[in-house]
């Protein structure tokens, strides 16, 4: 009974700790973001290879999960939901990566009074990633709380949708060149994907979600 | 020639174990919460050791069905309830009752051999068949709703969910193994009662063994063959074949079959309600098959989730024809014991 429940905890704290990686990847493509916009190289450099680490541990736990889940055959009725949930929410941690490569890659010259638009936009995305992590602890854990962190997921993407919408309108009101204007438009796009995605996790977790119910 | 004639009875005991013990471990493997072999070592070790604790009980009713007091009718009696299940098994391949076919194959003996049908008896068995797919039912839906009420607030992650419901599926297939051997043993040996080919009692050690003891122990050992080598389709096919079930339900199926199964074979729990002045179940073999399918069908009304209402039709056709093909087929073979190999069925 022990071992039992000895390989089960190790394999719910892999679990939560897969969960810590993509929250912190995440909490970190805001810093980075921001060290951008304050053009803080080193920090942002740091940041962007932090965000490498975590996306490299999240990818690690995630496989070492799958393989025991199906190699000791557990909860086969939720095994399925649980790797589709465990792989999209990787995509989360990865488009944030990527998003933060982007911006090392292209150099984005973002004019000073757009900055606080795209951070508030960052800011909105990470806050809907962070309610999404919390909701899929509820999916392990607390059932009946994963409704409630859902809908801030939802409320988050809505409010990053709005914010980017009102950038986008103020790049192109702007006086610049279209190239710019098109390429500050990509990155508000890029950072705006990651809200998109974890909306797009929450679809999936609210079905899960019912179908835990025995 | 007294073996001989058991050989039937441990056939008997063989499709009981491949058929009716397969209802007890049927959900926890389909929903592959349990691997067969850890099933089958389980189910095996407890049916045996439920079979052995089978000497009161359901046993005496059998008896008083139909007094099979010649070797060879016993024989016929327990061959014909083997084949109408195995028949049918075959034929439908869900579980069908060894109960409901060593009934309908003692009252073929009784037919046969002019004896009178205890009316009082049949009754009081064929009533248990309406009530304990009944008492499965309404069992299964209390402790479903109950769950279903409890679980979400329990705050237990689903790994540990998932480990408690395979350490309960374990204990309470264990429990539902041992009550299936207390409660069916009389379907497999009963008829062999006043026929044993064991001497009166042996010493081994400290130990008194009786014939009565050694018989069921047999039969027991039979059962757990039947359920290593053949009851692994039957417990495939009966966790998807009427409805889809999860782990949790499959274990509420086990512990409601498990549960009412106890209550039919039980002298101990007969006796306490008795001296609480409640009525007491009576002690009769009834049909795990019958347990089962009541507790699925009890959780699928709950749950109002859809059922193969086809599939449970032919069990409930398989249960109708049980008893009158395994009649019939007991009528065939005495006939065939007494004419062809001049072989008394019926003590003169």
């Amino acid at each position: 009974m022990t071992i039992l429940f000895r390989r089960t905890r190790a394999l719910e704290a892999q679990i939560d700790q897969f969960l810590d990686a993509v929250s912190e990847g995440c909490l970190v493509f805001e810093k980075g973001v921001d060290d951008y916009l304050r053009h803080d190289e080193p920090s942002f450099e740091e940041r962007r290879k932090a965000i490498g680490v975590f996306e490299g541990k999240a990818d690690a736990l995630r496989r070492e999960v799958e393989t025991r889940l199906y190699a000791e055959s557990l909860i086969p009725d939720h095994r399925g939901d649980v790797l589709g949930l465990l792989e999209n929410l990787d995509n989360v941690i990865d488009q944030a990566k990527q998003t933060l490569g982007q911006f090392e890659v292209e150099r984005p010259e973002i004019p000073e009074e757009l900055a606080p638009d795209y951070l508030a936009l960052a800011r909105a995305c990470v806050q809907a990633t962070q309610h999404l992590v919390d909701s899929c602890r509820a999916f392990f854990r607390e059932i009946t709380a994963v409704r409630s962190h859902i809908h801030k997921v939802y409320f988050f993407e809505k409010e990053a949708d709005r914010l980017a919408d009102g950038l986008k309108r103020k790049i192109f009101a702007m006086d610049l060149e279209l190239a710019r204007k098109i390429h500050l438009r990509y990155f508000c796009f890029h950072v705006e994907t990651l809200s998109d995605r974890a909306e797009g996790v929450a679809d999936r977790l609210a079905i899960y979600t019912i179908k835990r119910t025995i | 020639m007294t073996w001989l004639f058991l050989s039937s009875g441990l056939f008997l005991g063989w499709s009981l174990g491949a058929n009716d013990a397969a209802n007890v471990f049927g959900t926890a493997v389909a929903t592959k919460m349990v691997r067969f072999r850890t099933a089958v070592v389980v189910a095996g070790f407890f049916v045996v050791l439920g079979s052995a604790a089978g000497v009161s009980g359901a046993a005496g009713t059998l008896g008083r069905l139909g007094a099979i007091d010649a070797p060879a009718g016993a024989f016929a009696v327990a061959l014909a309830a083997g084949l109408a299940v195995l028949l049918l098994l075959k034929r439908i391949g869900l579980p069908v009752s060894t109960t409901q076919a060593i009934v309908g194959a003692i009252v073929g003996w009784n037919l046969y051999t002019g004896r009178p049908t205890d009316p009082d008896v049949l009754r009081r068995i064929v009533s248990s068949w309406l009530l304990c797919p009944a008492l499965s039912a309404s069992l299964a839906a209390v402790l479903f709703i109950a769950a279903r009420a409890a679980m979400p607030h329990m705050r237990i992650h689903l790994l540990e969910v998932d480990a408690w419901t395979r350490v309960g599926l374990l204990a309470v297939g264990g429990f539902g193994a041992y009550s299936l051997g207390q409660n069916n043993i009389a379907n497999v040996m009963g008829v062999f009662l006043r026929v044993s080919p064991f001497p009166e009692e042996i010493v081994v050690g400290p130990l008194r063994v009786s014939s009565v003891e050694m018989l069921f122990l047999a039969g027991g050992l039979a059962i757990a063959t039947g359920i290593a080598t053949y009851s692994h389709r039957v417990m495939k096919r009966l966790g998807g074949g009427l409805t889809a079930l999860s782990p949790l339900a499959a274990l509420i199926v086990v512990a409601a079959t498990a549960t009412v199964l106890w209550v039919f074979a039980s002298p101990t729990l007969s006796h306490f309600l008795r001296t609480l002045g409640l009525p007491a179940p009576p002690l009769v073999p009834v049909s795990s098959s019958q347990a089962v399918v009541g507790a699925i069908l009890g959780i699928s009304l709950v749950r109002r989730s859809p059922v193969k209402w086809r599939a449970v039709g032919g069990i409930v056709a398989g249960w109708i024809l049980a008893p009158a093909v395994a009649a019939l087929l007991s009528l065939v073979a005495l006939f065939v014991l007494a004419n062809v190999f001049l072989l008394p069925v019926a003590a003169p």
